[in-house]
C-alpha cells in the first residue's frame, strides 16, 4: 500500500473541498472496497478524507413520506431499518443478497454506490485494463468474460457495476444527493448516477471531482410486491451473474431492474411496460441492444428465467 | 504443570513469530519499492487511541496500518488471524462497538475511540465464552486457523438475530428473526473454513442459540 495522509472532515462541504484541492485525495467511508484496492495498489490515494464524523449516519423520514438515507449509514443498518423492511423490501432483499455480514456492517450507502467493478482483469495488475489505466487496452473482451457485461458495454470495457443495493434503488427511482466543493448541493437520479462509459471507462459516475455523496433519497413507497432474485455461482457471498429487482402491482404492472449485466443497474421504462406481457417480452425489450460475448450470452436467457420465476411467485 | 505452561507459550510464540516475520518480510519489500520508485514516500505517523478487550491503548501508527495488523503486530494479540487479507475469508473477524467486521479491511485510524473485542476478550482458557465451549464440545474446527474469526462471527450472528436484523434467507422481513440452521449458515457465509468444519460449527451455534 502506498503512503497517504489522513484527516477527518468537519462538514460535508469541507470534505468536498479537501478532496477537490488535494492532489490524489479520496473520500473514505467504510473503506471495505477502497482499502482492498489500496492493498493491490489499484487505488493509490495520497490523502484520505474520512466522512464518519459528519452526522450522515441516520435514516430520516422526508415530508412527502419517503426516506433520506445518510451516506454513512451501513448496509446492515439500512436493510434492517423498520421503514425499509416495511415499505422498500426490495432494498432490504438486495442488500442482504450481497457480500457477507461483516462487510455489510462496515460498508456504507454512499460507498456501495461507488463500489468498483469486480472484473478479474481490473484486479489483475499484470493485465491491460482501460479502466485501471486509460489507453492500456482490455484483456477481458477476448478473455474469460463469463461474469462480465452484456449490454451498455463498449469496445474499451465490458465490466459491470457489481453491486446489489443500487439495482433496488434504480427500481425505486432513488435520488443521490451531493455537495460540491463550492458548497452547492445537487440531486442526481440514480438512473443517471452510473455512466455508460463508452471509451472513458475510468470515469464511472456523474460525480465531479471532489463532489461528495451526502444522502440517498427514496421517493414515497410504491406499494406492490417486492422481489430481489440473484443468481450466482454459490448460494451466498458471491457476485451476481444476473440479478432482478422487481416491484410488481396486483394488476401486473410494475418496475424491473437488472444487475450483473451492465455498467449500471439496467432498467428501461419501455421494458417495464411489457411486464403484463410476461418475462420474455420484458427481457426482449430491455436487452434489445445487448452485445454479449460467446461466454456470457447465457445471461440473457438467465435474466428471462429469473424474472419468470418472480412472476410465477407473484401469481402463486 | 510448569512444562505445560512453557509448551503453551513457546508454541504460541513460534506461531506468532512465524506468521509475523513472513508478513513483515513482504511488507518491507513493498515499502522499499515504494521509496525507490515513488520518491516522496512520506511516513505518515498518526496517534491512535482505542480500547481493546477493555484495555485503553495509545499507539503511534503508520496511517496504512490495518486494525488487524494493529492487533497482531503492535498489541501482540495474535488470536485474530490473517487469512486472505482482503475481506474474503473472515479469519480476521473482530467486534467493533459490538458489531463484527473484517479487521483486515479497516484502518486503525478509522477506529479512534472505538471498543474492539477480539477472541482473547471473549473468554480465557480458564473461563471460556459459551460459544468457545460449544466449539470445543462439538469439535467445530480441525486446524483451528479460522476458528477465532468463526467464534467472533458466531457470537455476533446470534446477537444480530436477537436484534432483528434480517438476512438473505429471512422469509418474513417484518416478523421476528429466528436462529434456524438456514439463518445461521447464511449469516456465517463470510467465514471460510478450508478444513470443512461447517456442520460442527452449525451444531455449536445451535446449542448456544438454544441457551
Amino acid at each position: 500500500m502506498r503512503s497517504f495522509t489522513y484527516e477527518r472532515a468537519a462538514s460535508p462541504a469541507e470534505a468536498a473541498r479537501a478532496v477537490a484541492t488535494t492532489q490524489g485525495a479520496k473520500f473514505i467511508a467504510g473503506g471495505t472496497n477502497l482499502i482492498d484496492l489500496m492493498k493491490l495498489e489499484i487505488e493509490t490515494p495520497t490523502h484520505l478524507v474520512d466522512v464518519q464524523d459528519l452526522g450522515l449516519d441516520r435514516v430520516e423520514e422526508t415530508e412527502e413520506g419517503g426516506l433520506r438515507i445518510g451516506t454513512f449509514v451501513s448496509n446492515t443498518a439500512l436493510s434492517a431499518h423498520p421503514r425499509v423492511r416495511e415499505d422498500y423490501a426490495v432494498l432490504t432483499r438486495a442488500i442482504q443478497a450481497g457480500a457477507s455480514g461483516q462487510l455489510r456492517n462496515k460498508a456504507s450507502t454512499g460507498g456501495n454506490l461507488l463500489q468498483r467493478t469486480r472484473c478479474a482483469y481490473f484486479y489483475d495488475t499484470n493485465m491491460p485494463c482501460n479502466k485501471r489505466k486509460p489507453g492500456d487496452g482490455c484483456a477481458a473482451i477476448d478473455g474469460f468474460s463469463r461474469q462480465l457485461g452484456v449490454i451498455g458495454t463498449s469496445d474499451s470495457c465490458i465490466a459491470t457495476y457489481p453491486g446489489d443495493m443500487a439495482v433496488a434503488m434504480r427500481a425505486l427511482d432513488a435520488v443521490v444527493e451531493t455537495v460540491k466543493p463550492d458548497g452547492t448541493a445537487r440531486a442526481i437520479p440514480v438512473a443517471d448516477f452510473h455512466r455508460l462509459w463508452g471509451d472513458t471507462p475510468h470515469i464511472e459516475t456523474a460525480l465531479e471531482p471532489g463532489e461528495m455523496i451526502t444522502h440517498v433519497r427514496l421517493p414515497t413507497p410504491l406499494g406492490g410486491q417486492h422481489f430481489y432474485h440473484k443468481v450466482r455461482d454459490r448460494r451466498s457471498y458471491a457476485y451476481a451473474l444476473v440479478s432482478v429487482a422487481a416491484v410488481i402491482q396486483s394488476d401486473g404492472t410494475g418496475r424491473v431492474a437488472f444487475g450483473g449485466v451492465a455498467p449500471k443497474p439496467w432498467r428501461s421504462e419501455a421494458a417495464d411496460a411489457q411486464l403484463p406481457n410476461g418475462a420474455a417480452a420484458v427481457v426482449r425489450t430491455a436487452f434489445a441492444d445487448a452485445r454479449p460475448t460467446e461466454q456470457n450470452a447465457f445471461k440473457i436467457p438467465l435474466a428471462e428465467r429469473t424474472l419468470a420465476g418472480i412472476l410465477a411467485e407473484m401469481r402463486s | 504443570m510448569a512444562e505445560d505452561g512453557f509448551m503453551k507459550v513457546s508454541r504460541r510464540g513460534v506461531l506468532a513469530g512465524g506468521v509475523a516475520s513472513a508478513a513483515v518480510g513482504q511488507a518491507s519489500i513493498l515499502r522499499a519499492q515504494d521509496s525507490s520508485t515513488g520518491g516522496a514516500a512520506k511516513q505518515a505517523k498518526v496517534p491512535v487511541r482505542l480500547t481493546v478487550n477493555g484495555t485503553p491503548q495509545e499507539l503511534e501508527l503508520d496511517s496504512r496500518t490495518t486494525l488487524l495488523d494493529t492487533l497482531r503486530e503492535h498489541l501482540k494479540l495474535t488470536g485474530s488471524k490473517k487469512g486472505c487479507d482482503h475481506g474474503q475469508c473472515g479469519a480476521c473477524t473482530v467486534m467493533v462497538n459490538g458489531t463484527r467486521i473484517n479487521s483486515c479491511l479497516s484502518l486503525a485510524v478509522q477506529h479512534q475511540g472505538d471498543e474492539i473485542t477480539t477472541i482473547e476478550g471473549l473468554g480465557s482458557p480458564e473461563d471460556l465464552h459459551p460459544m468457545q465451549a460449544a466449539f470445543v464440545e462439538h469439535d467445530g474446527y480441525q486446524c483451528g486457523y479460522c476458528t477465532p474469526g468463526q467464534i467472533c462471527s458466531a457470537v455476533a450472528v446470534l446477537e444480530e438475530i436477537r436484534n432483528g436484523i434480517p438476512s438473505h434467507v429471512t422469509e418474513d422481513l417484518t416478523g421476528r428473526m429466528r436462529a434456524t440452521e438456514m439463518e445461521m449458515r447464511e449469516r456465517m457465509s463470510g467465514n471460510i473454513c478450508r478444513c470443512g468444519a461447517y456442520s460442527n460449527i452449525a451444531e455449536a451455534m445451535a446449542q448456544v442459540a438454544k441457551g
